[in-house]
């Protein structure tokens, strides 16, 4: 292909829904993308944070190579995973897949696990696959289960006290529990000691278990055991509890021996410092870190999560190598998939702009979560934040939740943006 | 022919062929909004769109939102996080897909 670079890139334009890829772009090179081109870039992890990752850096540079890991051809959402337990929507809805990355953004797609990064080779090494070499590398894994912090919680215990913290076959299993539980059955949900991923989600689960029990099986209750004293969205949950399912939500936090510390996964009991509580079905929500690989390749500190530089989401600790989404220490950000979300494009921005020696834009991130609490009944936390000394910092007077005091229509608007912030985000890190 | 980190920016949202983009910061800022809104600012659901829009039209959405004279769910929260120099560059960026 001939012309200047600014012509390829409107042909690239035109060519996203086409079948132009970037390869025939490799002829005359233009300032911003002559000093990137050829770089490559590795990126693993194949959720929001790294496809959006991905797609965002084929937008700001043009003529790099760009390898995305992804464990599976396809990837279950956890946003909107609690309506599937309500029986709002099937498992198969929130099922995506890479055919855009590859195929419009010409992202080279390699489906295996990363079992080592060797930083000073820039080189990953894989499962079944050969090592990958790399210039640059954007680490995206999520998080992984802290098995064992509650004494009796692994891996099988799982199987009879589902997590469903990772959407999938857990997702499933606690869904069946929940359908084939009789009538008057207690739900217990295990909350673990913040931080982990979501920070809504677990009374976000409270709410849609609760209104498919208040329409199944009225005489059942949810028992919330909480490992902290508050949480996400607290007063809107309450309320909207208080209003929509009086007296089916009992929440325990820490201060009145809310903490699970022991599980019985064969009969199903929960033990706290004090009582232990025997229920129908046991939604264990174990402690999280950094997965494993983060962990592995040094880029975890002793709280488990990775720190980074907020201007460009590279570690502290391991040079050249990128950590957004839930594994990254990214100040107040929640660890969502909005969170995911902007932090991929800041660091796509910084890694375009530092692989052609330009100084990157001022970052600016931003976090947006809808937790539905009926099906016409939604509540939302936002957030902005810029970079202040290096560090991820909250715009004072900017975000926060859902007003107090607003009226079912609001409510009613706010679940149906709930949808569309669903549809919009996927089409934004997927599509 | 110099091609600028903005210009390169523009590969940002599919839908668009825009001549040039104000700056590259504007469009770090304006990547945020396709997270609600749709690559492009184009909606595939339930959210508003916002792209095709004038730069009058946007930045009185914008400024009302922060002020709260414009009626709204979240947007007055999320305004409340940009300058007005910011949510002209906004508004400008966005506009380049008209």
């Amino acid at each position: 292909m001939t012309g200047n670079p600014d012509q390829r890139r409107r042909h690239f334009l035109r060519g996203l829904g086409g079948s132009m890829l970037l390869p025939l772009l490799g002829c005359d090179r233009g300032n911003f993308s002559a000093k990137a081109a050829g770089a490559r870039v590795a990126i693993v992890g194949g959720g929001f944070g790294g496809t959006t990752c991905a797609k965002y850096l084929r937008h700001y540079a043009p003529d790099i190579e760009i390898t995305l890991i992804a464990p599976q051809p396809t990837y279950l959402t956890c946003p909107t995973s609690n309506g599937v337990l309500a029986g709002l929507r099937e498992l198969s809805s929130l099922t995506q897949n890479y055919d855009a990355l590859r195929g419009r953004y010409d992202v080279r797609l390699i489906h295996d696990e990363v079992t080592a990064i060797d930083a000073s080779r820039r080189t990953l090494r894989l499962g079944l696959a050969r090592p990958i070499k790399y210039d640059r590398l954007v680490v995206a894994p999520g998080i992984a289960f802290r098995w064992g912090e509650i004494e009796g919680l692994d891996e099988a215990a799982s199987l009879r006290l589902p997590h469903a913290w990772q959407a999938g076959s857990q997702t499933e299993l606690l869904r069946a529990q929940l359908m084939s539980m009789a009538d008057g059955g207690v739900v217990a949900i295990s909350i673990p000691a913040a931080p982990f991923r979501c920070p809504p989600g677990p009374y976000e689960r409270a709410s849609m278990v609760a209104w498919y029990l208040s329409r199944h099986k009225p005489a059942s209750k949810i028992l919330l055991l909480d490992a902290n004293e508050q949480f996400s969205k607290q007063a809107l949950f309450l309320q909207a509890w208080k209003d929509l399912y009086p007296g089916l939500i009992d929440w325990v936090p820490i201060s009145q021996d809310g903490a699970v510390r022991r599980v019985d996964a064969a009969t199903r009991t929960l033990y706290t410092e004090l009582d232990e509580h025997r229920v129908a079905v046991a939604n264990v929500i174990p402690p999280q870190r950094a997965a494993a690989i983060a962990v592995a390749s040094g880029l975890a500190d002793s709280s488990g999560w990775c720190p980074v530089h907020a201007r460009n989401f590279e570690s502290t600790l391991v040079p050249g190598i990128h950590v957004i989404g839930d594994a990254a220490k990214a100040g107040p950000m929640p660890r969502s998939a909005s969170a995911a979300n902007s932090q991929a494009k800041v660091c796509a921005l910084a890694i375009a702009t530092e692989l052609s020696n330009q100084a990157p834009p001022e970052p600016s991130l931003h976090n947006t979560c809808y937790s539905l609490v009926a099906p016409d009944y939604a509540i939302s936390i936002s957030g902005i934040y810029n970079v202040v000394n290096d560090e991820v910092t909250a715009i004072a007077g900017a975000g926060g939740t859902s007003p107090l005091d607003a009226d079912r229509q609001f409510r009613r608007m706010e679940a149906t943006y709930a949808e569309g912030w669903y549809a919009s985000i996927v089409a934004d890190s997927f599509g | 022919m110099r091609v600028s980190l903005a210009a390169v920016a523009l590969g940002l949202l599919p839908l668009w062929t825009p001549a040039e983009v104000p700056n590259s910061a504007a469009a770090a800022l304006t990547a945020n909004c396709n997270t609600c809104h749709g690559p492009g600012g184009v909606s595939p659901g339930s959210m508003p769109s916002i792209d095709g829009k004038t730069v009058d039209y946007l930045l009185g959405k914008l400024r009302g939102f922060r002020d709260g004279t414009v009626d709204n769910t979240v947007m007055s929260r999320i305004a409340k996080g940009y300058s007005d120099e910011q949510l002209q560059a906004i508004a400008a960026f966005l506009a380049q897909s008209r």
